[in-house]
């Protein structure tokens, strides 16, 4: 069956009691039990509940998985996933990474003993000359938020499964609609539910997804303990946005291939990052292990007061944090989604004044451009 | 603006107090007053609720017009919107293949209140002239009609009716305001299942209404509030939600649609296939005439009853069920699903047989129900 008609079919449950299209919304915290010493396989929410079951199972089958978990928002489930090292332990992580993911390893994790190295994940060299003796995991943004950096998925699976590293890809900005990492090694897929699988900016969620059986069992042990579980409602409205991703993914897509050839020829933008475009230095690469190239663009300005002028001059978009819904909104990486990594690194990787990032929405196209146009030519 | 943007930002998409990019669900019954002397826009949860009003500001942008209103079920809608225009002894001519429910409300119903209905074969222009008279108020249309597809010339019939001063209804449930905008081309009061493409995810039911005419919008307004049939702020808020892809499904689903419509032509096992948008369908140039496209549902007659029977228990991939328009295909019976209210008589004088199923295509890959329909087939 093609992911299409998988997606189209998230949530049908096929032998339940009523025939009922839409999974139910089991809004219940605990289970009567037939009598002791007997389950019906639900005991309490946080352990397992229908509804999110459901959730866990759809996203699990999507990526290729052996069994998947469902996390109250992306960093809940990256918390999870780190809860599976110990003190002493090292992670290898892309340096160009999401500020959230960043401020937890350095100000939670580290303090509990873990050890942290950011490396260029495009560069298989480096990523190989990084491990060390307590190297234990590899945590891979492909592309890179904000700047698009792709790694070889595959490559990097490899040096993983040769160095026997646990291979952690966070897939939030293509989904597994376009690119689905454990097909090239991965062994936990994280996702922030809330972007482009959920949909329409109205919840918060997260996904880890494991390869193995044995992997699933053991997130599924720290969801239960730890408690960060996605609530059956907001399962329920996961699934729901589930049903159109193709369809958001294609539109989105579409538009986002547009409007980074339009950024790259207009006067007043200095550099764009998107990996559909023909420049991008890894288009190769991405290609190769992506359906396609999201709908997810970050450019540069000549300056920082032309990034804030544009960004109050838009009308359509809007400029808020986050990234994946139905409409198109503009992030200002270095007060927002970065503002938790320290200056000098952001200045090192390039995270200035005047990057923006832009997630795009379904819109109209034109529209969209029309809305870039008269914001980039209103005079700051 | 272009309506997939119109789509996004339908007005009061955000949240003024907050920022919020979506509509907040206004959990409430009712709302506390400043002064009593002067009441706020805000009074009580039948008469209005912001979430509410977010949805039916977005869907009144879709139809064109100014205001639309939103009811606890599609046949919430077409009771309140015929009680608000007609009153003892007007008639009602309806299309004759109508949707069974709004058949049943018509003749079981209305008829106790002296609102006599009589039938018309939709597409029989001078049967619709011969009504168009006194006593009769209202022409209550179905373009394309359910099951059968068959398609009504609007403007020719809503000109007639309005140089009459009869008031022109039309069921757009099938073809949504993505495709069919009948306000714009004459027709005074357009009903919705909501529960159906508008809603789009089969999770929901809900009824919608809208007028051209602002006096006619009050009246619906009004008894809206005196019959209280409204949607609740949860159900308001999910069919805000999937408006939000009505385009990107509609154009998909339209797509499908075509191409299960000419494979279906082509199989040994079928005997016609009704879709507006096939060169074979009779009303195919007045439907494109007077719409963006021919929509994502077909009805097709298999060679014998018993492979009707057959298609039903074998599929895999759509769901057998009543209702349409949603993610996931659905194949209906009318014989006994949606048609089953009209009698056994007049159901086969329309052409609905027993070897009658209907289609309602939903995202899946077209290949993927084409596969399973050949499958279930023998």
């Amino acid at each position: 069956m093609k992911d299409e008609t998988l997606l189209a079919r998230a949530g049908l449950i096929p032998n339940e009691q009523f025939g009922a299209l839409s999974a139910p919304i089991y809004q219940s915290a605990t289970f009567r039990h037939p009598q002791v010493g007997q389950s019906t396989g639900y005991d309490y929410t946080r352990t397992d509940n229908p509804t999110r079951k459901q959730l866990e199972e759809e996203i699990a089958r999507l990526e290729g998985g052996e069994g998947a978990c469902a996390f109250s928002s992306g960093m809940a489930a990256l918390t999870a996933v780190f809860l599976l090292f110990r003190t002493g332990d090292e992670i290898l992580l892309s340096d160009d990474l999401y500020g959230g993911t960043w401020r937890l390893m350095e100000d939670i994790f580290l303090p509990l003993g873990l050890k942290s190295r950011y490396v260029d994940m495009g560069n298989p060299e480096a990523v190989l000359k990084a491990v060390g003796p307590d190297t234990k995991a590899l945590l891979v943004e492909t592309p890179t938020n904000p700047l698009m950096k792709i790694a070889d998925l595959k490559a990097l699976g490899e040096l993983a499964r040769k160095k026997n590293l646990l291979y952690l890809v966070d897939n939030t900005f293509l989904s597994p609609y376009l690119q689905k990492p454990i097909q090239f090694g991965a062994d936990v897929v994280i996702h922030s539910g809330t972007k482009y699988l959920s949909g329409h900016n109205d919840t918060l969620c997260g996904l880890a997804i494991a390869r193995t059986k044995e992997l699933s069992d053991r997130l599924k042990f720290i969801l239960n303990a730890t408690g960060g579980i996605l609530s059956p409602f907001e399962s329920w409205l996961v699934l729901r946005g589930m049903k159109t991703l193709a369809l958001r993914m294609d539109r989105a897509q579409e538009n986002a291939g547009a409007l980074a050839l339009f950024l790259a020829h207009h006067p007043e933008v200095t550099k764009v990052y998107y990996p559909g475009l023909r420049g991008h230095t890894s288009k190769a690469i991405h290609d190769s292990q992506a359906r396609g190239a999201g709908a997810m663009v970050s450019f540069r300005l000549k300056s920082p007061q032309a990034a804030v002028s544009l960004i109050n001059n838009l009308k359509i978009i809007s400029y808020a944090e986050s990234l994946g819904g139905v409409e198109s909104l503009i992030t200002y990486p270095m007060t927002q989604t970065h503002a938790a990594i320290p200056e000098e690194i952001r200045l090192r990787l390039g995270i200035t004044g005047d990057l923006l990032r832009l997630s795009v929405g379904i819109e109209n196209l034109e529209d969209l451009k029309n809305d870039l146009i008269q914001a980039l030519e209103t005079k700051i | 603006m272009n309506p997939h943007t119109d789509l996004i930002h339908p007005g009061l998409e955000s949240d003024p107090f907050t920022g919020a990019v979506g509509v907040p669900i206004y959990q409430t019954s009712t709302f506390h007053q400043e002064d009593p002397l002067n009441m706020g826009q805000w009074t009580y949860a039948r008469s209005e609720n912001p979430t509410r009003t977010a949805l039916e500001t977005a869907l009144a942008k879709l139809e064109g017009v100014e205001r639309a209103f939103t009811f606890s079920s599609g046949m919430a809608a077409v009771s309140s919107v015929i009680a608000a225009l007609v009153e003892k002894g007007d008639r009602i001519a309806a299309s004759k293949d109508l949707y069974g429910g709004s058949h049943r409300i018509l003749t079981k119903f209305f008829s106790k209140f002296g609102v006599e209905t009589v039938f018309v074969d939709p597409g029989d222009i001078t049967a619709w002239e011969k009504l168009a008279q006194k006593p009769t108020k209202l022409f209550f249309l179905e373009s394309p009609s359910n099951p059968l597809l068959k398609i009504t010339d609007l403007k020719a019939v809503s000109d007639l009716a309005r140089a009459q001063g009869i008031l022109t209804v039309l069921d757009n449930t099938f073809t949504t305001p993505w495709f069919q905008k009948p306000l714009l081309q004459g027709i005074d009061v357009v009903i919705h299942s909501a529960t159906k493409f508008l809603g789009g995810h089969s999770d929901l039911v809900a009824g919608a209404a809208a007028a051209r005419d602002p006096e006619i919008a009050g009246k619906i307004a009004w008894v809206q509030n005196a019959f209280g049939a409204i949607l609740g702020p949860q159900d308001c808020f999910l069919l805000w939600r999937g408006l939000r892809t009505l385009g990107v499904r509609m154009e998909r689903q339209q797509a499908s649609a075509h191409a299960l419509a000419h494979w279906l032509q082509g199989q040994t096992w079928i005997k016609t296939v009704h879709y507006p948008g096939l060169e074979s369908h009779p009303g195919r140039d007045v439907h494109l005439s007077q719409t963006q496209g021919p929509g994502a549902i077909l009805s097709f007659e298999t060679d014998t009853p018993q492979r009707a029977l057959e298609l039903m228990k074998n599929v895999k991939l759509p769901v057998v069920a009543v209702s349409l328009g949603g993610v996931e295909s659905i194949l209906s019976w009318p014989e006994r699903m949606s048609h089953a209210a009209i009698p056994e008589k007049e159901r086969r004088e329309l052409g609905i047989t027993p070897s009658l199923l209907r289609f309602s295509v939903g995202l899946e890959d077209w290949e993927d129900l084409a596969k399973d329909l050949e499958a279930a087939s023998h």
